[in-house]
């Protein structure tokens, strides 16, 4: 029942990340294929420091960086953790594994959250 | 019952050596190659972009005109995350129709030559990998023009 439901959100998360990611990548790698006007204002790259900052600006680019965050790491190290899964490694390895993976999970979750909270900041001010 | 005790557990080598060598076996295999990929580049990435937290002196180290990031090395490794996250979602959306039950076609009598879902998903197999190459080609053309 666990897995069961842990495939559910596996599933829910790679549509987020489906619209989220595709958004991400169209924002930075397809902006003359398919330029979305207000979201490169400066010009130039997507990259550049300017642009950055302009998006950083806008509160839902912080909220879908956020939810885009949670979304991947969660759809990407369960999916890691599955592949673990897979292996002929011993069963207490496997659980060192998954809490490895939780933990690690957690703490870039915390990392990434503050860079899209501090950038809005710092973006807000300057 | 610990998995050790599975004989025919291939493990790992199942991804190359498991047999049913159909179309689908092969986007399988591609499909953890490619999440594996972009997971090693995501998780780099969380801790790259945190620099933007610090203000765009430390930002345009890394990725401004010039910066660590730009290196023509790095470049042509984003455009193979881009082509990893097209192959891999547009497998994505076609695992979770046949998930859902859609595009696997309606339970039939196993006549003789033998017809499966797969068979009847294929069509859509092909539609979703077109869509998925052309989102490729599209960014890679933009990386050309850089």
């Amino acid at each position: 029942m666990r897995h069961s439901r842990l495939w559910t959100w596996h599933i829910l998360a790679g549509l987020v990340i489906l619209v989220l990611l595709g958004l991400h990548m169209v924002i930075m790698h397809l902006d003359e294929v398919l330029p979305l006007a207000g979201l490169n204002p400066a010009g130039g790259e997507a990259i550049d420091w300017a642009n950055v900052a302009a998006r950083a600006k806008l509160g839902f680019f912080m909220a879908s960086y956020i939810v885009l965050l949670g979304a991947a790491l969660f759809h990407g190290l369960y999916g890691l953790n599955t592949i673990i899964g897979e292996t002929n490694v011993g069963a207490g390895l496997k659980r060192f594994a998954t809490a490895c993976l939780m933990v690690m999970g957690v703490a870039l979750f915390v990392v990434g959250t503050y860079a899209a909270i501090a950038a809005r900041g710092l973006a807000m001010k300057g | 019952m610990s998995s050790k005790s599975y004989d025919n557990h291939l493990g790992i080598k199942g991804w190359a050596l498991g047999g049913a060598w159909s179309p689908e076996r092969y986007l399988y295999t591609l499909h953890r190659v490619t999440g594996l990929g972009i997971l090693s580049y995501f998780l780099l990435h969380i801790l790259v972009t945190t620099s933007r937290a610090f203000g765009p002196a430390q930002w345009n180290a890394l990725l401004g005109d010039g910066g660590f990031l730009r290196h023509p090395v790095f470049v042509v490794g984003e455009f193979l995350v881009l082509a990893a996250f097209g192959f891999h979602a547009a497998n994505g959306v076609r695992l979770i129709l046949i998930e859902l039950g859609f595009a696997v076609g309606r339970p039939i009598e196993p006549v003789y030559p033998y017809k499966t879902s797969l068979h009847a998903s294929r069509f859509v197999t092909v539609v979703l990998m077109l869509a998925g190459a052309a989102f490729i080609v599209l960014g890679g053309l933009e990386f050309l023009r850089h």
